[in-house]
């Protein structure tokens, strides 16, 4: 859900973390609601930091894929004003002159002129013209995060895209950037955007394993022939209206939570719309279909209930009566060497150093259904 | 079909607000045509354009455009036609002249844009590059070297109110892997027109099939706009026509 998302930036990281990573992943197929999901997700984010309810101070949007100028205009339309963006939002503008010809041909044109009448600097917008230069990268944004409050506050950070930067660093240099933004002691959270179909599978995979949650945005219908055939019109139609916007948490202990929500577009913006019976729904689609039940009916339900599992202890306040699972109770209760004043005796005395050993045993909470999604570990703070 | 085709079908499906063009053809398919039309509609309407011929050289345009009801000689002479002959280009045979080069093509499009926009009658400004395919070869097959200069175009589109419309050969990245050329170039795109071969086969009065795929950004966005178009199309020595499948007797 991309307010669940949205939540997780905005509350930003715990003590003893890194920062929370979003990885925003899309397609070809819907690559404009990839980029209205960013969109979002910036303005949203920005939104929660202007009202004051984000750990971070303020948003450093790093803009390569497009104008700066469509970020500020988007996060206008979402009732961000002026005063809030100048306080909230700063953007390294890596899209005007990534590589620094603009000011290549300024100088050759005007001869010694200094180079800083060149990086004018509009609003928040500061230009960036060394995109292969990533430790430099590093330190302008880090530079604009500092700018936000006096003294140490923190600032979160969005790029769009990754995909881009590839073309100008290595995924190892690219990593690194990204798993130092998050070491940073400054940095509240961050979120990228990577075109998953124009690298290699293993680089998307690569920035996955770097982040804390990962959102798919992916076709709304798939064209069982071939996207590319232009008989499927309605098909490619339906994809550059709506997609699936899919999101993993990973949560610290390790469990990862599926969330899922439609995404489409009205108008120039983007909305989500959550989908009913969202878990129930994601949990059905993980049950792999086979040809035998796997579910339970309310009968195996209640009959599982009273299967007396070996080695237990009924605990209704009759003596001990321990069944070790070889014959049914009944019987053993006639049997009367394996009645309870042998094992009471065994109880009473557990370090007679007799060869037998014990079993206690203590059975599951009845209350969690199997692969339930439920974490019974969720609420520790280990 | 008018004159300047501005009432038929692939007018319609381009709408106005679309920046970007991406053209996508093959062999069996080859999408010049879309080129030679855009490039007549820009000089119609009192704008201006430049061109990027690396495929062929001026002569071959004017001949095809005069057929058309375009003069490219004399819009040339008027300088609302800036056309770059480029099929001496030489991209250098080091990285860094590759990209110095790139450098200074970029440079004068930017002088010609600016200047336009600068002027008394500043006009809608089009880029028309054919093609990018073979702005690749002249790069000597850097791929990085070429997604960098139509970067650089492609910024002057939001920055100075222009269109890029650049062709591309869709066949020679069939094989490829993921990375190429054309998958960016799709990425970039407001508006993808793919020329593509009639399944059946050849016939003497349709010539082919165009699909449209208007993506739409988020500058301007009319609401339920129709994002996706396919019909078919006849070349003709005046023009173009354009057509849904069935309506031609």
């Amino acid at each position: 859900m991309a307010e669940a998302v949205v939540r997780c930036l905005r509350d930003g990281r715990l003590d003893g973390e890194h920062a929370p990573a979003l990885a925003v992943e899309g397609s070809l197929q819907c690559c404009p609601l990839a980029a209205g999901a960013m969109l979002h997700i910036a303005a949203a984010f920005a939104s929660q930091v202007a009202a004051g309810k984000a750990q971070a101070r303020g948003l450093v949007v790093v803009a390569f894929d497009r104008s700066p100028l469509v970020y500020l205009e988007f996060m206008r339309r979402r009732s961000l004003d002026t005063n809030a963006l100048d306080r909230c939002v700063r953007i390294l503008d890596c899209y005007s002159d990534p590589l620094g010809w603009k000011q290549k041909i300024q100088n050759q044109q005007h001869q010694g002129n200094s180079a800083k009448q060149f990086s004018t600097n509009k609003e928040n917008i500061t230009v960036y013209r060394s995109v292969k230069d990533v430790t430099k990268l590093m330190s302008s944004v880090t530079e604009l995060g500092g700018g936000f409050e006096e003294g140490k506050k923190y600032f979160s950070v969005a790029v769009d895209s990754i995909s881009s930067m590839l073309r100008h660093a290595s995924v190892p240099s690219i990593s690194g950037l990204l798993t130092n933004l998050r070491s940073h002691e400054q940095v509240s959270s961050i979120f990228w955007m990577i075109h998953s179909d124009l690298h290699e599978p293993k680089v998307p995979r690569a920035f996955e394993c770097l982040s804390t949650m990962v959102a798919c945005v992916e076709p709304a219908l798939v064209d069982p022939v071939c996207g590319e055939s232009p008989g499927n019109l309605s098909v490619l139609e339906q994809n550059y209206s709506k997609a699936k916007f899919i999101v993993r948490l990973k949560r610290r202990n390790g469990r990862v939570k599926h969330l899922y929500e439609d995404l489409y577009i009205e108008g120039n913006d983007i909305k989500f719309d959550s989908a009913p019976s969202v878990s129930i729904e994601v949990n059905q689609s993980l049950v792999p279909k086979a040809q035998f039940n796997l579910e339970l009916s309310e009968k195996e339900r209640s009959d599982r209930a009273n299967v007396v599992l070996p080695f237990e202890h009924q605990g209704n306040g009759e003596p001990i009566r321990i069944y070790d699972g070889r014959r049914s109770l009944p019987e053993a209760q006639r049997d009367l060497s394996l009645t309870a004043p042998a094992l009471v005796d065994e109880i009473k005395a557990p370090k007679s150093g007799t060869a037998k050993g014990e079993i206690h045993y203590f059975r599951d909470s009845d209350d969690e259904q199997p692969d339930s999604d439920e974490d019974p570990d969720d609420d520790l703070d280990i | 079909m008018e004159e300047y085709g501005g009432g038929d079908l692939l007018s319609e499906a381009m709408g106005s607000a679309a920046r970007v063009v991406v053209v996508e053809d093959c062999v069996e398919a080859p999408g010049a045509f879309v080129l030679h039309l855009l490039l007549k509609r820009a000089l119609a309407s009192c704008g201006a354009a430049a061109f990027l011929a690396l495929a062929q050289p001026f002569s071959h345009y004017d001949r095809v455009l005069r057929k058309m009801g375009c003069n490219l000689s004399l819009h040339r002479r008027n300088e609302r036609l800036h056309f770059f002959e480029l099929l001496g280009f030489r991209g250098g045979a080091r990285e860094g002249t590759i990209a110095d080069s790139f450098v200074r093509l970029y440079n004068e499009i930017q002088r010609l844009v600016e200047a336009n926009r600068a002027g008394e009658n500043a006009s809608q400004f089009t880029v028309v590059i054919d093609d990018a395919s073979l702005l690749e070869v002249v790069a000597l097959g850097s791929v990085n070297d070429v997604l960098n200069f139509l970067h650089y175009c492609f910024a002057l589109t939001s920055e100075m109110n222009c269109t890029l419309v650049v062709l591309i050969h869709e066949d020679i990245y069939a094989d490829e892997e993921k990375m190429g050329l054309l998958l960016h170039l799709r990425y970039i795109a407001d508006l993808v027109i793919k020329a593509a071969p009639l399944s059946t086969g050849l016939a003497a009065d349709v010539h082919g099939q165009l699909s449209v795929v208007n993506k739409g950004t988020f500058r301007e966005q009319k609401a339920k706009a129709q994002k996706v178009w396919n019909f078919h199309f006849k070349v003709k020595e005046n023009g173009t026509d354009f057509f849904y499948p069935g309506t031609r007797h």
